[in-house]
């Protein structure tokens, strides 16, 4: 097991030539993953997410920037040296052979006497209740114990630095999806390996991980527990991707002393508001946007004390969705649309108001977090 | 059941004339005249299995037996290794691709006579670039009197003409196997032996049985090239089955024999096709057996 240092990691295809805007399938980027940690790597299909978990596993050579296991620089390592475990996406079997000698051909490809041999394919053989088929040919198995074998050939090596799962649940029925994703989760608590998790699915991400890591178009956008992502997007693709539906991005600008979405106020936290201050927000080129959650919106009865009321907005509703415990309800603010989630049953008042919860109202500035540095995050 | 009507049989007809036409009839031709003799003036006596009895213990049929079976069995053994080899070793992306595809695919699309005559002038030892060349090094080279030139030069030629036919039918296999079982393989420490053993083998085993059952019936029904390039000789040394047939029926209108050498030869193609078809996918019936047993 080791820690993995990314350092000023980048790379491009030799393909992609300079016509394009940018040359990099994946852009330079630093990022440590910790000893032991089982991550996810999450973005949309084509991000970079394969690239990066390739460069790690030494099955691609980035164009620059240098990889670190434990400190020992292994970018010019073979993936047989750097001793990864990789699953794919779609399982990969060796046909002619028992489910037992596809656990053990690893081991006898790097030379490992019988006798351990046995014992850990045994070992093996238990961890993933493949005991009883142990001598039937591999082909003859379904996708999901296919996959559990190819999972089966990283754990019998016990001195796996890491192991990293590209979608590996992609051809998986789903109701077998929850379960192979909780032996995972408990071979991970069991033996502590270093798991990074590729998925295009949120809820995958956030069941499976410590910590999630938010890609998109080649960037690392964030990194953070699911709560962190789902509280505090630091990016508003974040916001949008996490969440379903995704986080209400309205184009606004900055009075000063609050956010102006078409005209209508957005009351803004106190430390928001003192960053979006001490950036100069107010007098900025920088495309502003409030990002709300719509699990943080209510919708209530438009009358006089909500004509008053700060945290109140005037909305109209387009038309409701039933979600099963709740009702999604579309609504407009101004020129702008947005959705909030409503208990299943709840009338919907025709003439309808928004209350606003400040503190689940974030600033972005070109995209990003509006924050001071020094703001810890939400408990 | 109760049978309605026979309608149904009016939509197997056109079938069954085409095969009758096709098949059926041409080979009860030659069933008809292996069980007779005639003295001419289409006049036929009946004469049983006679013929057959004389055939399979005549020494000639034996030793033109032994023969094909021997050439068949080189031509395998030389064309398969060699196809899956050249199709290994060939690349898999880029413009050189379509160009290796191309060079390929050229020696098959020479006609069968054109070959012979391509190697019959080509290895003679007066004019031939080959036989010439040979022979101003000083090796004594001659396809028309010495049997072991004459083998090897067949040979050389037919692997020349058909190795790719291995090698493309081997490489759209290996082009098939996703790039991921590479991966896999890399990460699980694979040496090159041991992908192709693991890997591509198992992955190319469909396309290698119609490789190997085509290339077995070909060469064993190899005429043109043989009649061509020695003519059967030197001797009787490359005298294969289909030349000693064509012999026996044309030129010494022995059509009884003939017929009956005919029925044999059939029978000897469909057994062996059937051996090798039956013995290289009794893996996989293995396998299907065990997964219809869940």
């Amino acid at each position: 097991m080791a820690s993995i240092h990314l350092k000023n990691l980048g790379h491009r295809y030799p393909a992609a030539g300079a016509e394009s805007d940018n040359p990099y399938a994946l852009n330079p980027l630093n990022q440590v993953w910790e000893d032991g940690g089982a991550y996810a790597l999450l973005g949309p299909s084509g991000c970079g997410k394969t690239t990066l978990l390739n460069i790690i596993s030494g099955l691609l050579r980035p164009s620059e920037g240098r990889v670190l296991f434990d400190g020992e620089d292994v970018t010019d390592l073979s993936t047989e040296r750097r001793n990864i475990a990789q699953v794919f996406q779609f399982p990969v079997v060796y046909d002619t052979l028992t489910v037992a000698e596809n656990l053990a051909f690893p081991l006898r490809n790097r030379g490992i006497d019988n006798t351990t041999i046995q014992t850990r394919v045994a070992d093996t053989l238990a961890m993933l209740g493949l005991e009883a088929r142990a001598n039937e040919r591999a082909r003859s198995l379904n996708a999901d114990d296919k996959q559990k074998i190819s999972l089966g050939r990283g754990l019998v090596r016990t001195d796996v630095r890491a192991i990293l799962f590209d979608e590996p649940l992609t051809v998986i029925d789903p109701h077998l999806k929850w379960q192979l994703r909780t032996e995972l989760k408990k071979i991970h608590e069991r033996y502590g390996h270093t798991m990074i998790y590729v998925t295009h699915d949120q809820t995958e991400a956030l069941t499976f991980a410590d910590k999630v890591v938010v890609m998109n178009a080649g960037s690392i956008l964030q990194v953070g527990t699911p709560k962190e992502l789902f509280d505090r997007p630091r990016h508003t693709f974040v916001g949008t991707f996490i969440g379903s539906p995704g986080m209400n991005v309205l184009s606004c600008t900055f009075d000063g002393t609050a956010a102006i979405v078409d005209g209508v106020r957005i009351v803004l936290n106190e430390a928001t508001l003192a960053a979006a201050q001490a950036q100069g927000l107010a007098s900025t080129s920088a495309t502003l946007e409030v990002g709300i959650r719509p699990e943080s919106l209510r919708v209530i009865v438009a009358d006089a004390s909500t004509v008053d009321d700060t945290h109140c907005v005037n909305v109209e509703v387009l038309g409701v969705e039933d979600l099963g415990r709740h009702s999604l309800v579309r609504l407009r603010l101004g020129e702008q649309l947005l959705c909030a989630l409503h208990p299943e049953g709840a009338a919907i008042p025709e003439a309808a108001a928004l209350r606003l919860d400040p503190a689940c109202t974030l600033l972005y500035a070109d995209a990003l977090l509006v924050e001071a540095n020094d703001v810890p995050l939400l408990p | 059941m109760k049978v309605q009507n026979n309608k149904a049989w009016l939509m197997v007809l056109p079938m069954l004339l085409l095969v009758a036409i096709s098949a059926i009839i041409p080979l009860m031709t030659v069933v008809n005249y292996s069980v007779q003799d005639t003295f001419g003036n289409n006049e036929f006596f009946w004469v049983g299995t006679e013929w057959f009895q004389e055939i399979l213990a005549s020494e000639r049929f034996h030793n033109a037996l032994q023969r094909t079976l021997l050439f068949s069995a080189l031509i395998l053994a030389i064309e398969i290794p060699l196809g899956i080899a050249i199709a290994l070793a060939m690349p898999r992306r880029g413009i050189s691709v379509s160009f290796c595809l191309v060079l390929m695919a050229l020696p098959l699309l020479i006609p069968w006579n054109v070959v012979g005559t391509i190697w019959q002038v080509f290895g003679r030892v007066d004019i031939g670039l080959l036989g010439h060349g040979l022979a101003s090094l000083g090796i004594d080279y001659n396809y028309t009197q010495n049997t072991l030139d004459a083998w090897v030069t067949l040979i050389v030629m037919d692997v020349w003409h058909w190795t790719s036919l291995v090698v493309l039918l081997c490489y759209s296999g290996l082009v098939s196997i996703p790039e991921v079982y590479y991966q896999a393989a890399r990460i699980d420490g694979a040496s090159r032996w041991a992908i192709f053993r693991f890997i591509q083998l198992p992955k190319i085993k469909r396309v290698l049985l119609i490789a190997v059952l085509l290339r077995f019936m070909d060469s064993f029904m190899i005429y043109t090239e043989p009649f061509v390039v020695t003519g059967g000789g030197p001797g009787n040394s490359t005298t294969f089955l289909s030349i000693d047939l064509v012999q026996m029926a044309v030129g010494q209108f022995d059509l009884g024999p003939a017929a009956a050498m005919s029925l044999i030869y059939f029978l000897i193609i469909l057994l062996l096709s059937w051996v090798f078809y039956t013995v290289m996918t009794s893996l996989d019936n293995d396998a299907a057996a065990e997964q219809g047993r869940h």
